[in-house]
């Protein structure tokens, strides 16, 4: 494993053995001195040419666990600001001696680009519409908590499909672990196929005896686009107490954040005991010191 | 004088020789030899007709960076063409009688490839107010487009067409529905939905074309003279078969189609490199299937190069950023040669027509023979095989979707009635 892009060609024993590495790491984070100095001496800089504040604490608290050097460079503050490419913003900083880069982009691709032009390990930190790997190696990671195996389980995953890279990457990751991935959302959002998930517009044939139930934030933009009239959406595809009890009972909700209360997901049903976001966000910090120490050291341990 | 000696002859008509073939005054003196003070073997190459470029952006004036009349005119005659048409989407667009003749005067100083300068169809390409047709006709310019642009105002393309039918300037249109195409940068389906990257439908053309043939028929309706209708690109099945049905039914549209479209689908975009990243996208194998058949069957009537120059930093932002284009003069013919005739066994002479008599007619030209007589508008061509160098472009775009492809059919030398433009030794 040279960078993490996405989960093609990738092996179940490869994401068992990350998954693994992740729950060492997870029991690091629970000792009272929570640091390691297992990439000490290397440096890794998070490149958010897209901004999110979430994703880029988690992965920069991931590297300062381990003991690395961090650099964040967002677009916001940036160069880009003066109309520098991404391009050149990355050779900029492979100049600095940058050994991990953590990139997030609007655009679908990015992260494939930069393998060509920097010679670190690129980590894709969302890409667009296409892909959020770390996203859904902490969903796994904290279904295989909740669920202790994935192999059969049904997970539902709500909402827009057609341009949401979690889905996307949930339905590459979680088929590859046993589970049985089904995507519903309004059928101008559902995309023409997913490889490894099974499409409906009938939420109530995805949530039918589904182990866990993973929310998608609803986009602002796609209203904007005309392409969903908001009302109907939450009339019809809103994740209520009422049809969360057509999946099993028990079933966990996932949400990747941040999340629009009574829009995707009715408000009550955030804070309850079936939600869990916030052990989505505490296992992404060892999932991603998981990705960065076999990206960055290697597997043997 | 020049003597080609020992040479083949190919044109729209067919093959011929070899042929000792006889060059003076701008014409083919004859094809039985004769005293010449340059003698150039032809052993195992191929003569044809000078080609035409209905489809070339060159940029100037405004965004020379990418491209200049030298850059776009050497590229065009080391690629075999002797007469090219350059799209109006300039910095500013070229929508004046003066605009088309100062690129007519600048063009001929170079002495390369023949401009005929496409003028824009509304001010500015705006789509709201006609440009002044019989200004741009007698300026010179070759037929009226807003190419870059979509012909959202059907009523306008309408009075346009109209307005050009007498002058006997063919329309020329980017049929695409831009509300259905949105913000698409690939080949809308399965794959595009995989990559992440916003679609752009085959029925955004489809429904386009449908739509401009109805405005055809209503101009033709209206009109005494006949309106002519050229579709640029055409990149889908639904496409081609629009054009066929069309054309069936009598009605004065030709077409394009590019080489890009011809040898590249989109499965090109899997390795996300912006390179490939051009309007209409490329499409599905079936499609081009289906171009193919349409280049065969006469539906269509020229290969265009669409030649779209942009600055390397440009093609290497992001996939939704990076402009749209791909940049194909000094290519086309070695790469239709090589992958439609030698690869695919498309007829020689129907190839050469695709490039020669095809975009001719589309213009209103006369057929271009090699007969005693004739133009000496030629270009010569090398069966041995290169690879595709683009650090050696005399474009100033120096990439290439097809760098490294080992292409045959290069051409090694090109004449303009008779004067030496490009030669190889």
């Amino acid at each position: 494993m040279k960078h993490l892009l996405d989960f093609q060609g990738w092996s179940r024993e490869e994401v068992e053995s990350l998954l693994d590495t992740a729950r060492v790491m997870r029991e690091v984070l629970e000792r009272p001195v929570k640091k390691v100095p297992a990439l000490q001496g290397f440096t890794v800089a998070t490149v958010f040419f897209e901004p999110s504040t979430r994703t880029r604490t988690s992965f920069e608290l991931a590297a300062r666990r381990m003991s690395a050097d961090v650099v964040s460079f967002a677009a916001a503050t940036s160069s880009l600001q003066k109309g520098e490419s991404y391009k050149d913003t990355l050779l900029t900083l492979e100049a600095m001696g940058i050994d991990a880069y953590v990139i997030r982009a609007d655009a679908a691709g990015v992260p494939h680009q930069a393998t060509r032009w920097v010679k670190g390990a690129v980590i894709n930190g969302g890409d667009g519409q296409r892909a959020h790997p770390t996203q859904a190696l902490l969903d796994a990671y904290t279904l295989l908590e909740a669920l202790g195996s994935l192999e059969g389980k049904k997970i539902a995953i709500v909402g827009d499909i057609l341009h949401s890279r979690v889905a996307h990457s949930g339905a590459e990751l979680l088929p590859l672990l046993g589970a049985e991935v089904w995507c519903a959302g309004p059928p101008s959002l559902l995309p023409q196929s997913l490889p490894g998930a099974r499409l409906t517009p009938s939420l109530e044939e995805a949530l039918e005896e589904a182990d866990a139930v993973m929310v998608l934030r609803l986009q602002r933009e796609r209203m904007e686009a005309g392409l969903i009239n908001l009302e109907d959406y939450i009339a019809r595809y809103q994740i209520t107490e009422e049809r969360l009890g057509l999946a099993k009972p028990q079933a966990p909700l996932l949400h990747p954040g941040p999340m629009n209360r009574d829009v995707e997901l009715a408000g009550p049903l955030a804070d309850s005991e079936r939600s869990l976001v916030t052990r989505q966000v505490q296992n992404g910090v060892a999932v991603r010191m998981a990705v960065l120490y076999h990206l960055l050291v290697g597997r043997e341990r | 004088m020049i003597l080609i000696k020992n040479v083949k002859l190919v044109d729209a008509r067919g093959e011929q020789g070899p042929l000792d073939v006889l060059i003076g005054e701008g014409r083919i003196l004859s094809l039985e030899g004769g005293e010449a003070s340059l003698v150039i073997d032809g052993t195992g190459k191929l003569l044809a007709p000078g080609f035409l470029d209905l489809h070339a952006h060159l940029r100037e004036p405004g965004e020379e960076v990418k491209e200049d009349l030298a850059s776009g005119l050497l590229a065009a005659v080391r690629g075999g063409y002797t007469d090219l048409v350059s799209m109006p989407n300039t910095k500013p667009p070229v929508d004046t009688p003066e605009a088309v003749r100062a690129l007519k005067a600048k063009a001929l100083r170079l002495g390369l490839a023949r401009l005929h300068p496409g003028a824009a169809l509304t001010l500015g390409q705006e789509g709201e107010h006609l440009t002044q047709a019989g200004g741009l006709k007698e300026a010179g310019t070759a037929l009226l487009t807003d190419d870059g642009r979509t012909n959202e105002d059907a009523g306008v393309l309408a009075a346009g067409l109209l307005q050009a039918a007498p002058l006997g300037l063919p329309v020329a249109v980017h049929a695409e529905d831009a509300s259905l195409r949105r913000q698409g940068v690939m080949n809308d389906g399965p794959l595009a939905h995989r990559l992440g990257l916003p679609g752009n439908p085959p029925e955004a053309e489809a429904a386009r074309i449908a739509r401009d043939l109805e405005v055809l028929r209503y101009a033709l309706r209206r009109s005494k003279a006949t309106p002519r209708l050229h579709v640029q690109h055409l990149s889908t099945r639904r496409g081609v078969e629009l054009i066929r049905e069309a054309r069936r039914a009598g009605l004065p549209v030709t077409a394009e189609a590019t080489p890009h479209h011809l040898t590249l689908t989109e499965e090109a975009l899997k390795g996300f490199d912006p390179l490939f990243k051009v309007a209409p996208p490329l499409r599905a194998q079936e499609d081009q299937e289906a171009l193919l058949e349409g280049l065969l069957d006469g539906t269509l009537d020229a290969i265009a190069t669409d030649h779209a120059p942009h600055t390397l930093a440009e093609k290497e932002r992001d996939l939704l950023r990076a402009p749209f284009g791909i940049p194909s003069l000094e290519v086309a013919f070695p790469l239709l040669y090589t992958e439609l005739h030698l690869k695919r066994g498309f007829p020689l002479p129907r190839l050469v027509a695709l490039f020669t008599d095809g975009p001719r007619e589309v213009l209103g030209l006369k057929p271009l023979h090699l007969e005693e007589g004739a133009e000496a508008s030629l270009v010569l061509l090398d069966p041995k095989e290169a690879p595709v160098d683009p650090s050696r472009f005399a474009s100033k775009a120096r990439y290439s979707p097809w760098a490294g492809w080992v292409l045959a059919g290069w051409p090694v030398l090109t004449l303009v009635e008779g004067r030496v433009v490009h030669r190889v030794e």
